[in-house]
């Protein structure tokens, strides 16, 4: 039985790797229901920026580093958006306990990017995040193209890097 | 063991086409994942109390998990691999073994989407129906069966679930635990109604049904009783049953009502009669109001929520009862503030399933930019407040067959009732300011008070309150774009319990890859001399893109973890802890 398990797991990633051809997207961004602050509902099909990059970050109203890399995130957007076009959601992992509350912080903090709620961590899943903070860069296509895991102070220096290079067609890295 | 031959013959099949047929079907495919390794190597330690045998001479613990997600246009599939081997110190020991707990398939045509498998689902605020996982909390309630959504027109969605509750690694027999079905509706009224389509003000209303089927044990009590006959005394006895439901419904009703930076929503649950080990096996139904509000604009954030509960411990097993708290249908979440500095954290509020009002209120302001008090960057502040307290109760008599509150209502209450007892209150502010690009701080002040007996010991009285001041300061230095300091400086002032508290932590990070960190936590106003101690930590972490080890040198002091109300014991320990985790 260990064996079929084995067996499976080689096999499923074999077929991934004929599938990416070489292409530098690692997937593309999977169909979640999540809601918008106010409560209403929104599929991740409709997550747009014309054909410019977006930046996904995962956060939530109790993780630390999540509110220091999106007030630092902030800071920067207005020259961000300016330079590369790029387009900010910040998907909250809050649940029930802290959902309601994720608008008066957002609001309150005064940040600038859009907001959506992932309450029973759907699209978390999907997107195989483990622990917040993990940012996502999506190309032109919706294809996630770069991602990473936590936040150290300056990191956001290294996403605009990759934004850069997702626009100017280069490697990411 | 049999859900993972029928999960991997499930998937060769899936699979197993792709491989064999053109490189046209695969086209699309995904395969997508993330893995997580927690080890822990534990030494020794007198002062503690931990020795070979408290550890059951376990020198090691490792738990991971392993997440595969197969996607192909509207097909998905998934499995996670667990292994606990063995279990880390504070995770329950049922855990011990490795295994797939979790698989699915998922095919979504139009509006219609089926899950077959393991899922994770949530109706309203979850006041009757919540699956989720928290790996960090050894929480996993997942449901194994189907999973269906539809959407006959825009604006309504439509679910039903029927499945049974994860148990650890415990296999589905008839009677270890039941059966449970939901059914939700959710209406958007602006999408249904063209002539409210324009309209500022939305509003959705939604309601659930869940049930759950148990075959019950039979639990009976024999009463004697003495009669006479001819001056001799004869004893009869009579054996009574308790009349167990096989079925137990809930139902919840919803609306949100939101309008720009406006936001309402409120939710009501009833739970029918549910005699439980976590109730003391009344009859009496539950009840739960959730409600909140939210006014925001640029800058300014108001919010404020209340929940009243009274009995709704709603699990798929009548006799569950403990930590970990397995086997929930529902979710009754905290309503308190989750706080992010440890010393903050160390007198968390945990939910009071059988009967709690909570209140919280919080102000976000954003001092702006330009003014003598927000300076260049602005400055953020936050006030958060939180009460948990009982609700009034008016016992009734007990009965004469169980010689105790078994088999009767239990106690009667009003709807909305606050009792005298006061579970939990957290007072706290924060200030984050950013002086210049380089220094940036955050200050904060917390004041707890905590009934240790009701938290931890379900004993309904005050005689174990703690009462706590919290102070935090966390300044960061950056002194290039890429390499920064940190230095956290945390206290905890209480009489009661273990005392006062300091803690120091610095961190040292190189953006996007390195950070070490030492820490030292000194529980100095110990009332026992032997136990100020000194827990001290040395740790460090290399991040590369999605994969991150962590390594951690030290001693763990005991604590609640947790996470939505829901807590998890960790017990003091000694030792060096590896984390690996990626995603790819």
């Amino acid at each position: 039985m260990k064996k079929i398990i084995l067996l499976v797991l080689v096999v499923v990633p074999f077929t991934t790797l004929w599938a990416q051809g070489g292409s530098k997207a690692l997937f593309k961004l999977p169909e979640a229901n999540l809601q918008t602050m106010d409560g209403k509902p929104f599929n991740t099909k409709n997550l747009q920026n014309d054909g410019k990059p977006i930046l996904l970050t995962f956060w939530a109203t109790w993780c630390k580093p999540c509110m220091k890399e999106h007030d630092a995130i902030n800071d920067l957007y207005d020259e961000w958006i300016e330079e590369t076009g790029v387009k900010i959601y910040a998907i909250s992992i809050d649940d029930t306990r802290s959902a309601k509350r994720v608008m008066p912080t957002v609001n309150g903090k005064g940040w600038e990017f859009d907001v959506l709620l992932d309450t029973n961590g759907d699209f978390k899943r999907l997107m195989n995040v483990n622990i917040p903070p993990h940012v996502f860069v999506l190309n032109g296509k919706k294809e996630v193209v770069w991602q990473h895991v936590g936040y150290l102070d300056g990191d956001e220096a290294k996403y605009i890097d990759v934004i850069r290079n997702v626009l100017a067609g280069k490697p990411v890295e | 063991m049999k859900s993972i031959i029928h999960f991997s013959i499930f998937l060769l099949c899936i699979t197993g086409p792709f491989v064999a047929l053109s490189q046209g079907i695969t086209e699309g495919a995904k395969v997508t994942g993330n893995i997580q390794i927690d080890g822990q190597y534990y030494t020794e330690n007198e002062t503690l109390g931990i020795t070979d045998s408290s550890l059951n001479y376990r020198k090691t613990g490792m738990n991971g998990f392993a997440n595969l997600l197969y996607t192909n246009g509207n097909f998905s599939a998934g499995m996670r691999m667990e292994s606990y081997l063995n279990p880390m110190l504070g995770f329950d020991s049922r855990y011990e073994g490795v295994g797939v707990p979790y698989w699915f398939a998922r095919y979504k045509t139009g509006s219609f989407e089926m899950t077959a498998g393991h899922f994770y689902e949530q109706f309203g605020s979850g006041l009757v129906l919540r699956s989720w996982e928290n790996w960090a909390l050894g929480y996993d309630n997942n449901l194994y069966g189907f999973n269906t959504s539809f959407s006959p027109i825009d604006g309504i969605t439509l679910k039903g679930l029927i499945g049974i509750q994860r148990y650890f690694w415990e296999p589905y027999e008839i009677g270890n635990r039941g059966i449970v079905k939901g059914f939700d509706a959710d209406f958007d009224l602006n999408e249904i109604f063209e002539k409210m389509a324009d309209c500022q003000t939305r509003i959705d209303i939604g309601g659930s049904f869940v049930s759950k089927y148990e075959k019950v044990p039979k639990v009976t009590y024999v009463v004697d009783s003495k009669y006479f006959i001819d001056s001799v005394e004869w004893n009869k006895q009579t054996v009574y049953e308790l009349k167990l439901p096989n079925n137990v419904g809930s139902w919840a009703a919803r609306v949100n009502i939101s309008n720009g930076g406006l936001n309402f929503y409120s939710e009501y649950a009833e739970k029918s009669n549910d005699p439980n080990a976590t109730n003391g096996q009344i009859y009496k139904k539950g009840t739960a109001l959730y409600s909140s509000l939210a006014y925001s604009t640029k800058g300014l954030g108001v919010f404020l929520s209340t929940k009243w509960i009274d009995n709704m411990s709603f699990k798929s097993k009548i006799t569950e009862t403990g930590t970990p708290p397995m086997l929930d249908i529902n979710y009754l979440p905290a309503i308190s503030k989750e706080h992010q500095y440890s010393l903050a954290a160390l007198y968390p509020y945990a939910t009071q399933p059988n009967g709690e009002f909570g209140f919280q209120g919080q102000i976000d302001y954003k001092i702006r930019k330009g003014t003598a008090l927000g300076g260049k960057y602005g400055t953020s502040l936050t006030l958060n407040y939180s009460l948990a307290k009982s609700i009034k109760k008016d016992t009734v008599a007990i009965s004469p067959i169980t010689n105790s509150w078994v088999g009767t209502q239990g106690y009667k209450t009003n709807f909305l009732s606050i009792g005298d007892l006061k579970y939990y209150t957290d007072v706290n502010f924060l200030i984050d300011k950013k002086f210049s690009n380089k220094w940036k701080g955050t200050f904060g002040y917390f004041n707890q008070s905590y009934n240790k007996n009701v938290i931890e010991e379900g004993i309904y009285n005050e005689n174990n309150m703690v009462k706590a001041n919290i102070a935090v300061v966390d300044l960061t230095y950056r002194f290039t774009p890429s390499k920064s300091f940190r230095l956290e400086t945390q206290g905890l002032w209480t009489k009661e319990d273990k005392g006062d508290w300091l803690s120091m932590l610095l961190e040292y990070n190189i953006s996007p890859t390195w950070f070490f960190a030492i820490s030292d936590e000194y529980n100095y106003g110990n009332p026992s001399d032997d136990l100020k101690i000194h827990y001290y930590n040395v740790a460090m972490g290399y991040t590369q893109n999605t994969t991150r080890f962590a390594l951690r040198y030290g001693l763990q002091r005991e604590g609640l973890l947790c996470v939505g109300g829901v807590c998890r014991y960790v017990p003091a320990s000694t030792g060096l802890t590896l984390t690996i985790t990626s995603t790819f």
